[in-house]
């Protein structure tokens, strides 16, 4: 456990025994699972991301010249698996693993050794999913796996799907652990108002993870009955039925859609205040918008299959434009919180104001699919794929690097080199907005997505090069971040405890925290308990801290004068 | 945790639990877990409604054309439910016991318990064998064997789980573990069999009774 390491003199002689491999192996501290969470999935990005070259470098120009349909297939389909599956949700997961239980005053993780399970299960299920190819070909229907395309095909999918059916057995245990974890553990005084918004996010996104993920593992199931045992869910011939799959799936998949983007909305309203010198505008109306998305999240999944003909058009249109309402009431708080504020540019701010650049355009072209008549028009087209990499590029990725740029320190002890990280945010947004833009065009003009090759119409090859050199800048992008990381962690320990003089708990400790978390936190009388202490609006730390476990904190807080709330 | 070691005086769960009074931590992780089953149950209902909804909107009989009287709510399934539903209040008095302090009681409680989920297991085993011997009906006879084993199956494999869970906290307890203070590992249990049992009801009624 954490607080091994404190005392004890025959724990110190035992730490000494233990090697560098097996502490990290076996160990269930969460700010350790953390980094390894952050770790696999920046290794997962980089294999989605060559494959993604990969797939640029075939479209680049018409014709078939670089791979083979089936490869194509396999090689989008496992693209789409990794970065959703392996990438981004395991790179929320590590920096909620890291910072959640700081920002809530907490030791560790309610279920430590849950958690480490959790960890252990997603490099399990990328070599599971990356097996296919060892046994004639990965799965190749698409990360939405359609029946009853899914329903043929070799051993891949089956690897896939079990793949699958194993990252959200670790989602769920995940879910569980943070919401016990915030529901449980919070430090005096931190009540449920007084939480961080990233805290919230995540609590948000753990209940979204619990609810939908199971769905989608029932759909996982059923289709390997199918493949294996004969079954007929989604077989017409055995009285199944194939939109069921596309039911089942996307009860899962939206909820996942905000699955992917809530934490990095959290990062951004973590990160706006902190750069802007100024509260956050709006905190319950955030609090308010982040639950609402969730809500509404499980009743627009439809909207998905407008063009099935098999569901109920307006209530599913409807309700998608009904979360513009609090995605927009976000945007005008994040605006308002700017608004005035001595704004620091500092690499987290870059990430935050391009994701809110960007993801706006991601917004606004997925309110047009919203418009039944517009979708059937371009389902299944590049504008569809320029939407979802607007929000998931644009959006979730520029949150991950904004969150990594900002939490770096807290993280190692040490800062990442500004100039390399402006350099490479100003290629990520360049090279972002020259891959996806072109492909609004393409979809509108009707190119169809998932299919190797395309017809030489007029307009289509210039645009289609110009998001593949996109790619290729894109990929660029990352090679300063490699590197900056690499000096930063081969140079000295340089960060403070609290280098941008920010708001919450995670920075009243040490960079990096010791592994029992805080020595002392200081009183939390709003959701600002850092700058109430800055600013001596709550006494300093040490008389805020009992003497032993047994003394009760409510003495301490009576003598506390109110926060600034 | 931090108390032997008298260094830190930073708030622990110990310290919130008992400030909250809340509910205990684990009990929230298995109530949480529930929740996330009861989604998966509800995804196999969900295809079971749609298929049986789509063979009625068709003008199909469901269940389909020769298949009318496989699942029948004959003997076997009739006493194993009652076994299952029983099971749940044997488990009840277990836990009843325990917060009483009186781990003996508990320990035949859940020795009952245990057996009663294994003879579910037992006669859910050998239903499986008469359709699949005698009736010819397996998971390939169509949607409707599809639905029927798939989610009875499942449902069967989480009273597995529970047989098994049963059968740790019973070792425990003979043991000599758990007391009228601690033992959120038999309310945990008990919890999630109480889940597989409102499970099987549901089950029951959709799949012998509805129809």
């Amino acid at each position: 456990m954490a607080t091994t390491t404190v005392t004890h003199p025959g724990t110190i002689a035992y730490q000494g025994r233990r090697s560098w491999i097996y502490e990290w192996l076996t160990t269930t501290d969460h700010k350790k699972i953390g980094k390894m969470y952050i770790f696999t999935s920046f290794l997962f990005f980089i294999a989605g991301g060559i494959m993604a070259l990969l797939i640029r470098t075939e479209l680049a120009f018409p014709g078939v010249q670089f791979v083979d349909a089936e490869t194509y297939n396999q090689l989008f389909t496992i693209h789409g698996t990794t970065m959703i599956f392996l990438f981004v949700m395991p790179m929320f997961v590590g920096l909620a693993n890291f910072i959640v239980p700081l920002q809530i005053g907490a030791a560790d993780m309610a279920f430590p050794r849950i958690n480490a399970l959790s960890f252990w299960m997603i490099p399990l299920g990328g070599l599971l999913l990356y097996s296919g190819y060892a046994v004639g070909g990965a799965a190749n229907a698409g990360w939405t796996g359609y029946a009853p395309l899914s329903a043929q095909g070799g051993a891949g999918l089956d690897l896939w799907l079990m793949a699958l059916v194993l990252l959200g057995m670790s989602s769920v245990l995940g879910a569980i652990n943070f919401m016990t974890t915030i529901f449980k553990m919070r430090a005096p005084g931190m009540t449920l108002l007084r939480m961080p918004l990233f805290v919230w996010n995540t609590l948000v996104t753990s209940v979204l993870l619990l609810f939908a993920v199971p769905v989608l593992t029932a759909g996982l199931m059923m289709l390997f009955i199918d493949r294996n045992y004969g079954g007929g869910f989604f077989d017409p011939a055995l009285g199944g039925n194939p939109v069921l799959w596309q039911h089942v799936f996307w009860f899962f998949g939206h909820p996942e859609v905000y699955i992917l983007i809530l934490p990095a909305f959290g990062i951004v309203t973590e990160i706006l205040p902190v750069f802007s010198r100024k509260p956050l505008f709006g905190y319950k109306a955030f609090v308010f918008a982040t639950s609402a998305i969730g809500a509404l999240g499980f009743s627009v999944w439809a909207h998905h299959m407008f063009t099935t003909g098999a569901v109920y058009l307006p209530f599913f249109s409807f309700f998608t434009f009904l979360i513009s309402v609090p995605t927009g009431i976000k945007f005008f708080n994040w605006l308002a919180t700017m608004w005035g504020g001595q704004l620091r540019f500092s690499t987290p701010l870059l990430y935050a104001l391009g994701f809110i650049a960007l993801f706006l355009i991601g917004g606004l072209d997925g309110a047009f699919l919203a418009v039944v008549p517009f979708d059937f028009h371009v389902q299944d087209t590049y504008w569809v794929v320029s939407h979802l990499h607007y929000v998931l590029v644009a959006g979730a990725v520029f949150g991950i690097f904004a969150g990594l740029f900002y939490w770096f320190p807290k993280m190692t002890g040490r800062m990442l080199n500004e100039r390399l990280g402006k350099w490479q945010f100003v290629l990520l947004f360049v090279g972002t907005n020259l891959t996806f833009f072109p492909q609004h065009l393409l979809g509108l003009d009707g190119m169809i997505r998932r299919i190797v090759d395309y017809a030489p119409n007029p307009g289509w090859p210039e645009l289609n090069l110009l998001s593949s050199i996109g790619a290729f800048v894109i990929a660029l992008s990352i090679l300063p971040f490699i590197w900056n990381v690499f000096i930063t962690l081969r140079g000295p320990r340089n960060a403070p405890d609290d280098p941008w003089e920010a708001n919450t708990l995670e920075w009243a400790t040490t960079s990096p925290p010791p592994s029992y978390n805080f020595d002392s936190l200081p009183p939390i009388r709003s959701e600002r308990p850092l700058f109430d202490l800055r600013h001596g609006l709550t006494p300093h730390a040490a008389a805020a801290l009992p003497a032993g476990p047994t003394e009760t904190h409510d003495e301490t807080r009576a003598d506390a004068p109110e926060g600034s709330k | 945790m931090t108390a032997d070691t008298g260094v830190i005086a930073v708030p622990h769960q110990e310290h919130e639990a008992g400030h909250s009074g809340g509910i205990n931590t684990a009990l929230l992780g298995m109530l949480l877990f529930i929740g996330s089953e009861t989604m998966f149950f509800a995804g196999l209902f969900g295809a079971y409604f749609n298929a049986r909804a789509a063979a009625l909107s068709q003008g199909q009989t469901w269940p389909p054309p020769g298949l009318e009287n496989v699942i029948e709510p004959g003997i076997i399934p009739v006493v194993a439910t009652i076994i299952l539903i029983a099971s749940s209040f044997t488990m009840q008095w277990g836990l009843w016991r325990i917060r009483k302090g009186d781990r003996t009681g508990m320990n035949r409680a859940l020795a009952v318990t245990f057996v009663m989920g294994a003879v579910f297991l037992g006669m859910q085993a050998f239903d499986y064998y008469s359709l699949v011997i005698e009736h010819g009906f397996g998971i390939n006879s169509g949607i409707y064997g599809t639905l029927f084993f798939t989610m009875t199956g499942f449902h069967g494999a989480h009273v597995f789980g529970g047989v098994i869970g049963i059968g740790i906290i019973l070792l425990r307890g003979v043991a000599g573990q758990f007391s009228g203070k601690h033992h959120v590992a038999v309310e945990a249990v008990s919890a999630y069999w109480h889940f597989v049992d409102i499970v099987w009801i549901f089950l029951f009624s959709t799949l012998y009774f509805l129809k």
